[in-house]
């Protein structure tokens, strides 16, 4: 970043301690330094971009295979308990390592820049968020190389099939690592939403009220706020679980007391608000990109943010309609099937905005506006499966079958990832400063659009004539084998669409043949787009001051009233706060106690008796704890910045 | 302090959209997430209690094994705890310093009784003659009263434990002579997690205890 025209002052502020054991590195600093010891919200984002892409390579692997599995009637490329495990991890990962991540780095990068923030509210808390999602995405998959292999029982964990009693490998570990990697995931993410809700109430610029909050940012808090409603449920069903596997409780075990039943309904409880942790931001982000690509403003945006708002709430209230099958009684299903249906509504007043946002618009055909097209049509596809699935009897009939399969894809990457990837195509010009390669990113889209609907959409046939889900082969004689080689064709070929995209965005931070972006290369509508490409370590030279909903746009093209004022600049400067080593001191903390919590018990070989041994999570407890008390002593610190007054 | 340094504090302290402090904001989100947390403890302990109510054939009477007086005693300690907090708080508000590390100390003290009193509980439920709760069972045959009961006031009790050392550090620090009308912020946010606990113990306290009694 351009910082050689700035001048650097020291802080004004006394750090309540100076610590010699790590002194903060100094501002100037490069190398892996910079990027261990960074706050700044713009490299927090694209370390989390980065770290979700990895995993969605590793995940689509993992999903190749189970495809690879079922090209033929009783193919044997991955043994049974394999299969279990690798759609277990498939499960797990795009969820928790790719789709909520990817998320993140939106909300980390774009989000202060469209309310006119500095920074997030708490910037080393942001950075701890970040830490924590990459030991829980290391201690998931540790789990490979220790007894038992990954973890066997689905992404959804349902007991009995993590009871111990039943394990296939004895001592089987795989389930213990799901449920600490998890564990230090929900952490990653209950920090992470903080922080989002108090920047996003606190730190508004000046006139940006709520209802002129951009539809992402909007969505950013709706998220958050089911974030830290919906993971306490999993954390503690989860803690419920740990007891169960290494002290012996009977939450979950049906043969002294528990019920499997409870389990089911914790995870849900949290599992539901996950599909639209999941979703919003995707909708946040094809909001923000459909009135640029159809130089119209959003059409009905009062609804759009209330529809959010509603789909959030009732996203609550909807969770037992994942367990119609498992006989909660006639009362029960009943509402949780009203209400799923009554959810629909929400979503298809967002849906008709859209259409309604495009609706005599001048539209841009560009990479961008395709995925989000995509976006819209894919998701409608499985919406509608999802309608269907909220009547009792057809859902009855489509449970555990290829059917199910096909409509939350249909969600989840028509859906979800679809939405991110226009995100990625939209703002990665922001990040960068470059543009990307425009017919290289349209096939792209061709290659995902075409693959995915091969490898999906016969899976809804596939459902319909019984083929079940999570299953490891079928027989000879269903008639199965032909879509299923179709859709194993089409899985490899949105392999390779996905593959040439990540390559696209990876390699867009240092191809030179790029073109420059400059400020607002689509001619967009909100804040971020008013400030220089790539954006600046202090973001805002001068607070703006907010006038209208689209400000960038009105600056351009709004009557004089309506032009952000152009305050001087400080003369204190722009106040940054200090690097700090010890999230990541906090950070290894914490994969230290997950790991010593892992394998603290052991089994003496004469007697057979349990053996405890707590050191090492001691030993990363303390560290944990020895950072965050060093990190509150330190204190925010700081220096100014100096921005030159052309600085926006 | 003299003038000087609080006109640079002031000036550090940012302004927000709302005028409420962003550690505060961020408190009250936490603390909104933590009455999910104890909510899942709470649904899980009330459903097990009506749904496995028996032990061995026979009613499951967990008045055998509770001390309904020590833990009405504990309650009130930690109730009372609250008050010191918020005398504390109020305190470091007023710039009196002596007086915050007192309070401060009041508070440790009064939770720690409570602490004391969880452990006897624990240590104590387990080995109660002919009446023994463990996680697993209850007079030896498999429940899972011992599962729920322990982890939900386990967890509580952890809660407590957390805020104790909180309040240790700021009381160490006390001593350091750093502290100021400064921390006040930070020392109200310790006060509201403290007053959160204590709330939520008013919850556990008739759902786990007394409805043990009222029928």
């Amino acid at each position: 970043m351009a910082t050689e025209s700035i001048k650097y002052l020291t802080p004004e502020t006394e750090t309540k301690l100076k610590s010699k054991a790590f002194p903060r590195p100094h501002q100037n600093t490069s190398g892996i330094v910079n990027w261990l010891t960074t706050i700044d919200h713009k490299k927090i984002g694209v370390m989390y971009g980065l770290a979700a892409l990895f995993f969605l390579i590793l995940g689509g692997v993992e999903a190749l295979l189970i495809r690879s599995q079922l090209w033929n009637h009783n193919m044997e490329v991955l043994s049974n308990r394999e299969y279990n495990q690798m759609f277990t991890m498939h499960g797990t990962t795009m969820v928790f390592l790719v789709i909520m991540p990817l998320s993140a780095a939106f909300f980390n990068f774009i989000m202060p820049l469209q309310i006119g923030a500095r920074d997030v509210a708490f910037p080393r808390m942001n950075t701890l968020s970040l830490w924590c999602f990459i030991a829980g995405g290391i201690t998931l998959n540790l789990s490979w190389f220790f007894t038992g292999g990954s973890p066997a029982i689905g992404w959804f964990g349902y007991a009995p099939l993590t009871d111990t009693r039943f394990a296939e490998v004895i001592g089987d570990m795989g389930p213990d690592f799901w449920i600490f990697s998890l564990q230090i995931l929900g952490l990653a993410s209950l920090l992470a939403s903080f922080n989002f809700i108090t920047t996003i109430i606190n730190m508004r610029a000046p006139g940006m009220t709520m209802m002129r909050l951009p539809v992402f940012t909007w969505m950013t808090l709706i998220v958050s706020f089911l974030i830290i409603l919906a993971f306490p449920a999993i954390t503690i069903a989860l803690v419920e679980l740990m007891f169960d596997r290494t002290y012996g409780t009977n939450f979950y075990d049906f043969l002294e007391g528990g019920k499997p039943h409870l389990w089911q309904h914790l995870f849900w409880i949290f599992g539901h608000p996950e599909v639209y942790i999941l979703i919003l931001p995707a909708m946040g982000i094809v909001s923000e990109i459909i009135p640029v690509f159809s130089r119209k403003p959003l059409f009905g945006y009062g609804l759009i943010v209330f529809s959010g708002a509603i789909i959030g709430f009732m996203g609550f209230a909807v969770w037992s309609h994942h367990m119609f099958t498992t006989g909660m009684g006639i009362v029960a299903t009943s509402a949780f099937s009203i209400l799923t249906m009554l959810i629909a509504i929400p979503t298809g007043i967002k849906i008709f905005n859209w259409i309604g946002t495009m609706w005599g618009g001048r539209i841009r055909f560009e990479t961008p506006m395709l995925f989000a097209l995509g976006f819209i049509t894919m998701f409608m596809v499985g919406g509608f499966t999802g309608i269907m699935h909220s009547s009792v009897p057809i859902d009855a009939q489509h449970q555990d079958s290829y059917f199910v399969v096909a409509h939350f894809h249909y969600v989840l990457i028509g859906g979800a990832l679809f939405g991110l990837f226009a995100g990625f195509y939209f703002w990665l010009p922001k990040l960068t400063g470059k543009m990307l390669n425009e017919k290289l990113g349209k096939f792209v889209f061709t290659l995902m659009f075409i693959g995915f609907n091969v490898t999906f959409f016969p899976m809804h046939y596939l459902g319909m004539i019984g083929q079940p889900r999570r299953t490891h082969s079928y027989n000879e004689g269903h008639g199965f084998e032909t879509w299923n080689q179709i859709a194993t064709i089409g899985a490899f070929i949105l392999g390779v669409g996905i593959l040439i995209g990540v390559y696209q965005f990876v390699t867009a931070f240092f191809n030179k043949k790029l073109k420059d972006a400059g400020k607002n290369p689509w001619d967009a509508r909100t804040l971020e787009w008013t400030l220089s490409s790539p954006v600046k370590e202090y973001n805002f030279a001068r607070t703006p001051i907010i006038k209208s909903r689209d400000q960038a746009w009105e600056n351009n093209y709004g009557p004089k009233e309506n032009h952000s004022d152009k305050v001087p600049l400080d003369d204190h400067g722009v106040h940054m706060p200090d690097r700090s080593w010890y999230p990541l001191v906090s950070g290894l903390g914490f994969l230290g106690l997950v790991l010593g919590l892992l394998f603290h018990q052991s089994v003496d070989a004469n007697t057979g008796e349990i053996l405890r041994d707590y050191t090492y999570a001691i030993a990363g407890g303390s560290i944990a704890i020895f950072g965050i008390i060093m990190w509150s002593l330190e204190g925010p610190a700081g220096y100014h910045l100096f921005p030159k007054e052309t600085e926006e | 302090m003299s003038e000087a340094s609080a006109h640079a504090l002031e000036h550090h302290e940012p302004e927000t959209s709302t005028g409420i402090p962003n550690k505060k904001v961020l408190m009250w989100a936490f603390l909104g997430s933590d009455c999910m947390f104890f909510g899942t403890l709470i649904s899980t302990h009330l459903i097990y209690r009506k749904i496995s109510a028996t032990v061995g054939g026979n009613t499951l009477d967990v008045r055998d094994i509770f001390d309904i007086e020590l833990t009405s005693f504990s309650t009130f300690i930690l109730l009372a705890s609250s008050l010191f907090m918020a005398l504390a708080v109020s305190a470091i508000h007023k710039g009196n310093l002596s007086s915050t590390r007192w309070m401060l100390f009041g508070t440790i003290i009064f939770g720690a009784i409570f602490l004391a009193c969880q452990v006897y509980e624990f240590t104590h439920f387990v080995h109660v003659p002919g009446n023994e709760l463990t996680l697993s069972s209850y007079r030896g045959e498999p429940h899972v009263f011992g599962s729920t009961f322990y982890v939900l006031t386990g967890t509580h009790g952890t809660h407590v434990a957390i805020g104790v050392f909180w309040l240790i550090g700021w009381f160490v620090y006390s001593f350091t002579g750093k502290m100021s009308t400064a921390d006040a912020l930070d020392i109200e946010c310790c006060g509201l997690y403290w007053h959160f606990v204590d709330i939520v113990w008013i919850l556990i306290f008739p759902v786990v205890y007394l409805m043990e009694y009222a029928f």
